[in-house]
């Protein structure tokens, strides 16, 4: 039992080490004094300095929160309502509903970045900021439906009956009752759906237009001019509001 | 008929959503276009860290016009992206060859030499080049060649041909670029060929020159060869020269040599897209870039060759005489430009395929 327990602990420590060493080597060189990613020079704080100095990369993060905002808002707008939708529908329909909402979760990120670039040609809507932002809304949806739905499903039906047979109109029910029951969840999913348009790289690729340039595509045109440490240091930055928002999004969750 | 309810609420929500959103995009729209005093805003698609801050600050004081700036990491990102559909962008630095590729596809605005009167100044070997000789749809802006960086400290004599990447002595710490046309290039050059052979036979002479060479090889790196000549890691890289210039910051020890067989030129070209909204404004910001002052400041920084011969005179000795940055005149001669190869592209692509897979 005991030589058990090892096993699984150094394989799990070997599993947590595969996933978060790169990370800290990123962090660690992120206060390097030299410019090259490969020889350790001594703890500097001049790159982040750099970085907060780079118009061109704040304007991009300016960018990339804006998305988040507006196609987070967007979501928790269209995805509330689908996943209390879904959740009272019965027979056929809702199976096929379902289908269609989760369909973008299991789709490869390259498919729906061409389609979204495609449909927006062909409805003659120029790319820019506000393509970014459908976009992110069309595969943040799903997560948004699935995370609202594991919570209503949890819900006690016999509230939101007790609360009509007690005079509550429909947005009554929905206000007093539903409502606060759900918003951890919502909270949670609203967090993880910033999360992932923050950090989205492939559909934004296809879907940005002039002025659009976010954060993950500026980093990304950074690698080809020569690396510096600057990208170091904005990873470790977008690494850990990454982090944060998660440890937020999970603490909602668990209320 | 709870169904049915439950629908029509679910709907109405989207259909309010939807409208709502289309009015604050509308509302977005036309306050970027007719508010914060009718300014105009010029769309700048290029390379990152191509231009500076400061340089856009002045264009935009002294136009009294906006300019976004967007970047992307490649010339065939930059094809993707216009033919995707992607419009409203002005001015966009495609390379050459993308040049070609481009106006052949009707994605150029013709320019205007009225506008441009900073053309006249160009560098003689740039004044007429093949990818389009009579400057209609381009203007060169920075350029530089391909060659071989060292490190002098270890690889002596200095060498002087693409012979040295095939030098045993230096097993393991030679790098290539992790470009096809580039490699074959190199290969073709020391082959005495020209790199834009169509000749099957001579591609695949070129391969089996390549594939003798790969046991040298350390790595094919188009990224981040510099730091692994500053590092030492490698000895011999093929490479850009402004790169490798950046690699000399770090050890003073690397030197750049164009191989007496010659090599790549290329030259990143200023365009106006035929979608451009702002042509006028366009011509007067590419007017700008290439002007002898902006662009011995651009030059000064990126370490890339101007376009402008008038900039040499604002350009420090130590780049101007820097043969990363700009190579001695007399063997412009012997440099190519990298052309279209038309069906033969895929010659090059299986072969190229053979050599990774090695």
């Amino acid at each position: 039992m005991r030589g058990q327990g090892i096993w699984l602990q150094s394989i799990s420590g070997l599993g947590i080490a595969f996933l978060y060493l790169p990370i800290i080597v990123l962090v660690v060189f992120s206060f390097n004094a030299s410019r090259l990613s490969a020889t350790w020079q001594g703890f500097s704080w001049h790159w982040y300095g750099v970085l907060w100095h780079d118009e061109a990369l704040l304007a991009a993060a300016a960018n990339s929160l804006w998305v988040a905002v507006l196609s987070t808002s967007l979501v928790v707008l269209l995805g509330v309502p689908a996943a209390m939708g879904l959740e009272r529908l019965r027979g056929r329909g809702r199976q096929a509903l379902e289908t269609i909402f989760l369909l973008p979760l299991v789709l490869p990120e390259v498919m729906m970045g061409v389609a979204l670039l495609l449909f927006f040609v062909m409805i003659h809507w120029p790319l820019s900021l506000a393509t970014v932002v459908v976009g992110h809304a069309a595969f943040n949806l799903p997560v948004v439906i699935v995370m609202v739905r594991a919570r209503l499903q949890k819900l006690d039906p016999r509230l939101e009956e007790a609360a009509s047979d007690l005079g509550a109109s429909a947005w009554q029910t929905f206000y007093r009752v539903t409502w606060p029951l759900v918003r951890p969840a919502v909270l949670g999913a609203a967090l993880l759906a910033f999360t992932i348009s923050l950090d989205d790289f492939i559909v934004t690729f296809f879907v940005a237009g002039p002025g659009a340039t976010t954060l993950p595509l500026k980093v990304y045109s950074m690698i080809k001019s020569g690396l510096s440490p600057e990208i170091n240091a904005l990873s470790s930055v977008l690494v850990l509001a990454s982090m944060g928002l998660v440890g937020l999004s999970l603490m909602f969750q668990r209320r | 008929m709870p169904v049915s309810r439950g629908l029509v609420r679910f709907l109405g929500f989207v259909a309010i959503a939807v409208l709502l959103w289309n009015g604050c995009d509308r509302g977005r729209e036309t306050n970027q276009q007719g508010g914060a005093g009718a300014m105009v805003t010029l769309h700048y698609f290029t390379w990152s860290d191509y231009v500076s801050p400061e340089l856009i600050h002045e264009f935009e004081q002294a136009h009294g016009a906006r300019v976004v700036v967007d970047t992307f990491s490649s010339n065939e990102e930059l094809l993707a992206k216009l033919q995707g559909g992607a419009s409203g962008y002005d001015v966009a630095v495609p390379s050459d060859f993308m040049v070609s590729i481009m106006a052949a596809q009707g994605m150029l605005a013709e320019l205007d030499s009225a506008a441009l009167p900073n053309l006249k100044a160009l560098e003689p070997h740039l004044q007429h080049p093949a990818f389009d000789p009579t400057h209609r749809y381009a203007v060169p802006y920075l350029w530089g060649t391909v060659g071989i960086g060292y490190d002098s400290t270890v690889v002596t004599p200095p060498p002087d041909s693409w012979d040295i990447l095939w030098d045993k002595r230096y097993r393991g710490r030679i790098s290539m670029l992790n470009d096809q046309r580039e490699v074959f290039g190199a290969v073709l050059r020391s082959m005495g060929q020209s790199m834009n052979t169509t000749d099957p036979t001579v591609i695949e002479a070129a391969k089996h020159k390549l594939i003798a060479q790969k046991p040298l090889v350390k790595t094919y790196a188009s990224e981040h060869y510099d730091q692994l000549l500053a590092s030492g890691d490698v000895v011999l890289a093929q490479g850009w020269g402004g790169q490798v210039a950046r690699a000399m910051r770090d050890r003073p020890s690397i030197r750049y040599v164009v191989p007496k067989e010659g090599g790549t030129i290329w030259a990143d070209c200023l365009v106006v897209l035929r979608t451009s909204p702002n042509k006028a404004l366009a011509m007067q910001f590419i007017n700008f870039l290439i002007d002898a002052r902006v662009a011995a400041r651009t030059s000064e920084r990126l370490l890339f060759a101007a376009s402008n011969r008038e900039a040499r005179a604002w350009i420090s000795r130590d780049i101007l005489e820097n043969p990363a940055v700009y190579p001695p005149a007399e063997l412009i001669p012997r440099m190519e430009w990298m052309g279209d190869v038309g069906k033969v592209m895929r010659t090059y692509d299986r072969a190229w395929t053979e050599l990774k897979m090695q």
